[in-house]
């Protein structure tokens, strides 16, 4: 199987469904000419034109809008924020008048449309470039939100929120693109809702989605040096929300560490222990435990950055305390 | 907010929005799709007068008038935006030059208080969306007969009774009449059946609101989401 980088996966995704359905179209600030500021657009606007492949100006509320009127009448575009960063400048449209249209509406029009960027902090990019958007947008009833975090998740993901009748938000890591992962030639297309089991152990539970899946997965490597094995629960879509997988698993470990790259406050974390205290309470061995981004707007400073993100130690040790081993 | 969300797919009618300025954008979405398609509809985008004082407004109008969207984007300069009249929130005082920033947008404004010459700007409006695919910003100067809402005093604090009365003065349907009669087309009894078949219009529409049902409970989580059923999934996971 060829092993591909996630931006390509995503690349790969986007090519295929302009090729399949010539309703979609992707419209953004750099998507054209420039080849995407990320290059996930790379070599659309030759293969599609600039009718399908549209460069916008930096407006990012009037053309999230300009979207979800061209979805209401049939068409499906791809709105690509340069980052989720800007989508704040949009969020009335995403929020207001995508979610909701249906609803408002009885039931009249649906909005088909796709919001995707990256998300999430890279490396020093300080404060106002730094953020995990999931937990605010899984908060709105009417959208669906999607963080996948292999080349293969983002490949069948996005094609499936290309496909969707629903307004979709695809947050991309943004320091995963380069990351590298096995992409089949053939087509496939990878469910919303459906979480997955990406390492499979008994001991204890990590839930969690996106970017942190390599957190995850890393942790679950050193973890199991010590004879500790846990079930990483990736999430995938966050809204809807596979809770069946949640409680699955946490049935079987008895132990839930939930990971996640956005604040503690009001975070995906805060619903997903919800969960798990009223569908496993006889099951708990251990309260269930975040990790989580400090309560801090993202610092600049490469090493209090580094003192603010999740990462591996922090989720050993809480893994580890749920154990009770610390 | 409350009840302004009508729509009604058969007519195009796209609603319905209640965020000042957000359905500018859409709108100029809609005639993005119709250029996308090659078709020669027109999107027509109705908004108050305090919508020129929002970014979403401009932004749309950039980007209708960059990429020649046929929309006609019409301004009801009812002189209120809620409480704030226009000269207290706009700096300027003429609201269609808000167009002249936009090489491509064609403006203009008309008097509001007569139907026949609101008819004719916006035929023209619309017969250049339709020929040229290019866009107009149209301002309809009007005045509001009723307070902004139900909670809403007839003059309020923010107008004067003496403001109100002058202009109904200038109602647009006497206005019309008056003008129909003088070419002598129209007689009192024309009018006042027609004014009967109106106001029977409007009452049975007011009976059926009376008359409906409320919702069924089950109602409340419908129409959050769609079935996708475009397409069915083709594989499944890894």
């Amino acid at each position: 199987m060829p092993i591909i980088t996630y931006r390509d996966a995503l690349n790969q995704a986007l090519r295929e469904e302009m090729q399949r359905d010539d309703r979609v179209f992707i419209m953004g600030e750099e998507v054209g000419v420039y080849n995407g500021a990320y290059k996930v657009s790379k070599g659309l606007l030759e293969e599609f034109g600039e009718m399908r492949v549209v460069d916008t100006p930096i407006a990012e509320l009037g053309f999230a809008g300009i979207g979800v009127g061209a979805a209401m009448v049939g068409l499906r575009p791809i709105i690509e924020f340069m980052t989720w960063n800007f989508a704040l400048l949009a969020i009335d449209q995403v929020v207001n008048s995508a979610a909701k249209m249906l609803y408002m509406s009885g039931g009249q029009y649906n909005v088909p449309i796709v919001f995707r960027g990256p998300n999430g902090a890279a490396l020093q990019l300080s404060a106002q470039h730094s953020q995990a958007w999931e937990s605010w947008l899984m908060h709105i009833p009417g959208l669906k939100v999607v963080t996948p975090g292999t080349p293969y998740d983002a490949k069948g993901l996005l094609k499936a929120a290309i496909r969707d009748d629903n307004p979709v938000c695809f947050l991309e890591g943004e320091m995963l693109y380069n990351s590298r992962g096995e992409v089949p030639e053939e087509e496939y297309v990878i469910p919303l809702g459906k979480a997955e089991l990406k390492r499979e152990g008994d001991h204890c539970s990590i839930i969690t989605n996106g970017k942190m899946i390599l957190v995850a997965l890393q942790a679950a490597d050193q973890l199991a040096k010590d004879g500790i094995r846990v079930d990483v629960v990736d999430l995938r879509t966050v809204r809807p929300l596979d809770v069946e997988a949640i409680t699955t698993s946490v049935k079987k470990t008895n132990r839930a560490v939930v990971l996640e790259e956005g604040w503690e406050l009001a975070g995906i974390g805060g619903h997903i222990a919800d969960v798990i205290q009223r569908e496993c309470f006889d099951h708990l061995d251990a309260p269930a435990l975040r990790v989580h981004q400090a309560d801090v707007p993202m610092p600049y400073a490469k090493n209090l950055e580094r003192a603010a993100k999740p990462d591996v130690a922090k989720t050993i040790a809480a893994v580890r305390k749920v154990m009770y081993l610390d | 907010g409350g009840s302004m969300h009508m729509f009604d797919r058969s007519l195009n009618f796209l609603g319905g929005h209640g965020i000042v300025g957000s359905h500018v954008p859409v709108a100029a979405g809609v005639g993005f799709a119709i250029k996308y398609r090659g078709g020669d509809q027109v999107c027509v985008c109705f908004m108050g007068d305090s919508v020129v004082n929002i970014g979403a407004f401009h932004e749309a109008l950039n980007m209708a008038a960059l990429w020649k969207l046929p929309v006609v984007f019409v301004i009801e300069n009812n002189r209120y935006g809620m409480g704030t009249a226009v000269e207290r929130a706009a700096a300027i005082k003429d609201l269609s030059r808000r167009g002249a920033a936009y090489d491509g947008l064609a403006h203009a404004a008309v008097d509001g208080m007569n139907v026949l010459e609101v008819r004719e700007q916006a035929a023209v409006a619309i017969e250049r969306a339709r020929k040229e695919g290019a866009p107009t910003l149209l301002e309809v100067r009007t005045y509001r007969f009723m307070g902004h809402s139900m909670s809403d005093a007839v003059s309020g604090t923010y107008r004067t009774k003496a403001e109100l009365e002058e202009y109904v003065k200038q109602d647009p349907i006497l206005h019309l009449r008056h003008t129909m009669q003088e070419a002598g087309e129209f007689t009192d009894a024309d009018f006042e059946a027609l004014d009967a078949e109106v106001k029977r219009i409007v009452q049975d529409a007011w009976d059926f609101a009376d008359n409906s049902p409320e919702p069924p409970l089950e109602a409340l989580f419908e129409d959050v989401l769609v079935e996708t059923t475009s397409e069915p999934v083709i594989s499944v996971g890894a």
